[in-house]
């Protein structure tokens, strides 16, 4: 280490609020649950509006009034209370209202074990909202991510006007590290765009880039109409008339549309390499590790580190794609991603490394690999 | 009925609802207060009420099936303006799911008036009963009659601290009601008693509210109408930046570290392992070194074992797990039970353990010490992590006793003592 007057001793939980609040998240809600609860702890000092809800239902709803005011609000929670908000989530969708929910994975089913990380989570974030349609989920990694992607969930939110989730795990929120401040870059402050016009305001009518401008709840100029149901451009509710359904399609579409603006990932690619090691959050960190280490005995593997897990990136396909063998590896029981990307039935060329209930080491991924690059 | 508030359509209600009645009494209400459409925000959710959006002028947000209150709780706290009239939609049906939110919003006294539409029974899903269905009521449903009574939800409402409450049934009047409760700088009810035309009338021929009302013990009445002071926002002020001067560290390069290491320490709750493990990793730091320290307990905070894994590196740590570690440091019987398996499976390394306690199955090298019996329990951890230091020289031991010296620890126990040199028992 380099002597260095910024170095700190912290966990990424301080990285993620503080990175939240210089882009302008404004209000947290939450109800405390381990292991968000440092998150929960370092929001109360940090952000300028902090209320502690009496459950998780309360929490998206309040998020969502806040919402409509032009607030950014934030929340952390773990599986039993974010269980709880899926449906208020899919209100704040609709809506076209941003906020941020922040999934601190731990170990289940059910209440399961809080004091333990997982990557179990990654299944009913796929079909989270219901008609199938994508929400931006960033996953976080390290420190630099939780620094950078933090901002990035926030940007995403308001430039997409939707609800942004930043999937993470208990020991990438609550282990402590030394990080080297001077290489958090500076954030910018979000800057929000309104409806300026003085023709009538259309609150669901889609820009160029399928997004609607925005005008808070309480505005004195034009009227203002914010619905949940099936609805037409003005928000009046309809019953699946054409306007309503395309209405409903754009949810989707403006995601996939704007995919770019926030498909984040690190590749590396190891020429004439045949093998492909794909990994997310903390197995990510394992992943790195078994590549230097597989480096150091001559062997030269790809690496992709998906940091935007939904909508489901390109940029995997285009790698898959170069390579004959593919490993996903990722701290849960079946390999959810792994089903995702390739369905249940994965061939012989397409494997998993998978744990259940304790983090995957460098050297479970290595014997993996190890099997194609004899 | 001029028509400043509601669009010139029918409403969307049957024949006979007193949803009707009670959007046209809202109207009636805001012409009274003579405000600016754009200063109303309706808010509505699921049931028949909430698809009479469409034909108000003012702001509208239409929400989750009982949700409508927490909404609204959420934009009244935000925009903390007298001068912005919150009027809450919700049926009796949604009121049953989301009775919290209504307590919630009482007990808060958030500023907004809600509407309770009890026409007691689930007027868009059939006629199905809800916890407003008072005693006797008949729905398609339940043709014998509810066999229970239902929510007096201005009663509870009442206690749980709403500013102003009242009970009426539909009729041409309610606007009355209606302004009294908007007027009110705080959390008003008003819960309206209906009888549905399509299921209510039906089950219940020739029934009339004022006797349904009567019977239920629910009376028609003004319950409070007092003047607390509205919920009021706390916003802080420029808080301060989590990250700052006094978390930096200064490192010096101090180390004799030339490969990673990981140290297992493990002992009980509320003996100081967490701080113990965390400043010995911050003056590992602060000897040039990279370190995570990972924890690791059960979910009740004060009982049990307590450990944290440290892994300690001259280059940039990647992998925070450790399947085995270097060196365990065993300081209880809590710590000893949670680290069993860990030490049974090592080929190699140290094990530092407490003299009180029974030598583990392992191939670890074992030193022993009396760290419970030097001090008190209370300090095991930071005392064997000071002997560690001692035995292993990884970082200078004077480092380790700066860090504790700038924390909360130095008040609390002697470090002169605590750091003296220890004798190494095999």
């Amino acid at each position: 280490m380099e002597i260095d007057d910024q170095i700190i001793f912290t966990d990424n939980s301080r990285l993620v609020i503080e990175s939240l609040a210089q882009a302008g998240a404004d209000v947290f809600i939450g109800y405390p649950i381990t292991p968000a609860n440092l998150l929960y702890s370092y929001a109360s000092e940090r952000f300028p509006i902090f209320l502690a809800a009496p459950d998780e239902i309360t929490t998206l709803q309040w998020m969502t009034g806040f919402s409509s005011t032009s607030r950014i609000p934030v929340t952390a929670t773990s599986f039993p209370g974010f269980a709880l908000m899926i449906e208020s989530i899919n209100m704040a969708y609709m809506m076209e209202l941003p906020m941020i929910i922040i999934l601190v994975q731990r170990l289940g089913p059910s209440t399961g074990t809080a004091t333990i990380g997982s990557q179990g989570d990654i299944s009913i974030l796929n079909g989270i909202i219901s008609g199938g349609m994508a929400i931006p989920t960033f996953c976080v990694g390290d420190s630099i991510d939780c620094w950078e992607i933090s901002a990035k969930a926030v940007e995403t939110a308001v430039n997409l006007r939707t609800p942004v989730i930043i999937l993470t795990s208990k020991e990438e929120m609550m282990t402590m590290a030394d990080v080297d401040c001077t290489k958090l870059k500076k954030i910018e402050q979000i800057k929000r765009n309104y409806f300026e016009s003085d023709d009538t305001y259309v609150p669901y009518k889609p820009e160029s880039n399928l997004v609607p401008q925005f005008l808070p709840i309480n505005n004195n100029k034009h009227q203002v109409r914010i619905t949940s149901s099936t609805h037409n451009t003005k928000g009046i509710i309809q019953n699946s008339t054409h306007e309503a359904l395309f209405n409903s399609k754009r949810l989707h579409n403006k995601m996939i549309k704007n995919q770019n603006a926030f498909c984040l990932f690190d590749y590396n690619e190891a020429k004439k390499s045949e093998t492909l090691l794909i990994s997310y959050g903390i197995t990510s960190l394992a992943a790195k590790e078994a590549i230097e280490s597989l480096r150091e005995i001559g062997k030269h593997v790809s690496l992709l580190i998906v940091k935007t897990l939904f909508p489901i990136p390109k940029i995997i396909f285009e790698c898959v794609i170069n390579h004959k063998n593919v490993i996903v590896a990722e701290e849960n029981l079946t390999g959810q991603y792994r089903q995702i990307l390739f369905g249940a039935n994965s061939s012989k060329n397409i494997s998993g490394v998978n744990e259940f209930g304790r983090m995957i080491t460098p050297n479970e991924i290595i014997n993996e690999v190890l099997k194609y690059e004899q | 009925m001029s028509n400043k508030y509601l669009l010139e359509e029918k409403l969307p209600f049957c024949k006979g609802c007193g949803h009707s009645l009670i959007a046209m009494g809202i109207d009636k209400s805001l012409q009274e207060l003579n405000c600016s459409p754009f200063d109303v925000i309706i808010v509505t959710d699921i049931g028949c009420h909430g698809i009479v959006d469409k034909c108000f002028t003012t702001h509208t947000i239409h929400g989750l099936h009982g949700r409508s209150v927490a909404l609204a709780a959420g934009i009244s706290m935000s925009l903390e303006n007298p001068n912005k009239k919150i009027i809450v939609f919700i049926g009796d049906g949604g009121a049953t799911i989301g009775m919290q939110h209504i307590l919630d919003a009482a007990h808060n006294n958030f500023n907004m008036t809600v509407i309770v539409h009890n026409n007691m029974l689930y007027g868009m899903t059939g006629g199905q009963q809800s916890e407003f269905t008072p005693l006797g009521f008949k729905t398609p449903t339940l043709k014998e009659g509810a066999d229970h009574s239902g929510y007096d939800i201005c009663e509870m409402a009442s206690s749980a601290g709403a500013n102003y409450v009242s009970r009426i049934l539909t009729n041409m009047e309610m606007y009355k009601t209606f302004t009294e409760a908007i007027t009110n700088n705080g959390f008003s009810l008003v819960e309206v008693l209906e009888l549905c035309p399509s299921y209510g009338v039906k089950s219940n021929p020739g029934m009339k509210l004022i006797n349904i009302a009567n019977e239920a013990g629910i009376p028609i009445k003004l319950y409070y109408n007092k003047m607390r002071e509205p919920f009021k926002l706390a916003v802080k002020n420029a808080p301060k930046p989590l990250i700052n001067e006094k978390l930096f560290i200064q490192p010096k390069r101090n180390h004799k570290l030339t490969k990673p290491i990981s140290i297992l320490i493990s002992g009980s709750a509320g003996e100081g392992v967490q701080t113990a493990a965390e400043l010995f990793t911050q003056a590992a730091i602060k000897s040039g070194l990279h370190a995570t320290k990972k924890s690791s307990y059960p979910v009740t905070v004060g009982i049990g074992f307590s450990s944290a894994e440290i892994i300690l590196s001259p280059k940039n740590i990647l992998f925070t797990g450790s399947s085995c570690p270097d060196f365990a440091i065993v300081t209880s019987n809590d710590g000893l039970d949670y680290s069993l398996a860990i030490l049974k499976k090592a080929e190699s390394g140290q094990l530092i353990i407490d003299s009180s306690l029974a030598i583990p199955e392992t191939k670890m090298k074992i030193l022993k010490n009396g760290f419970r019996s030097k001090f008190t329990n209370k300090f095991a951890a930071l005392f064997s992590l000071a002997f560690f230091l001692e035995s292993s020289e990884i970082f200078p031991k004077k480092v380790f006793v700066e860090v504790c010296s700038e924390s909360k620890l130095a008040a609390k126990i002697n470090l002169e003592e605590l750091f003296e040199l220890n004798s190494v028992k095999n």
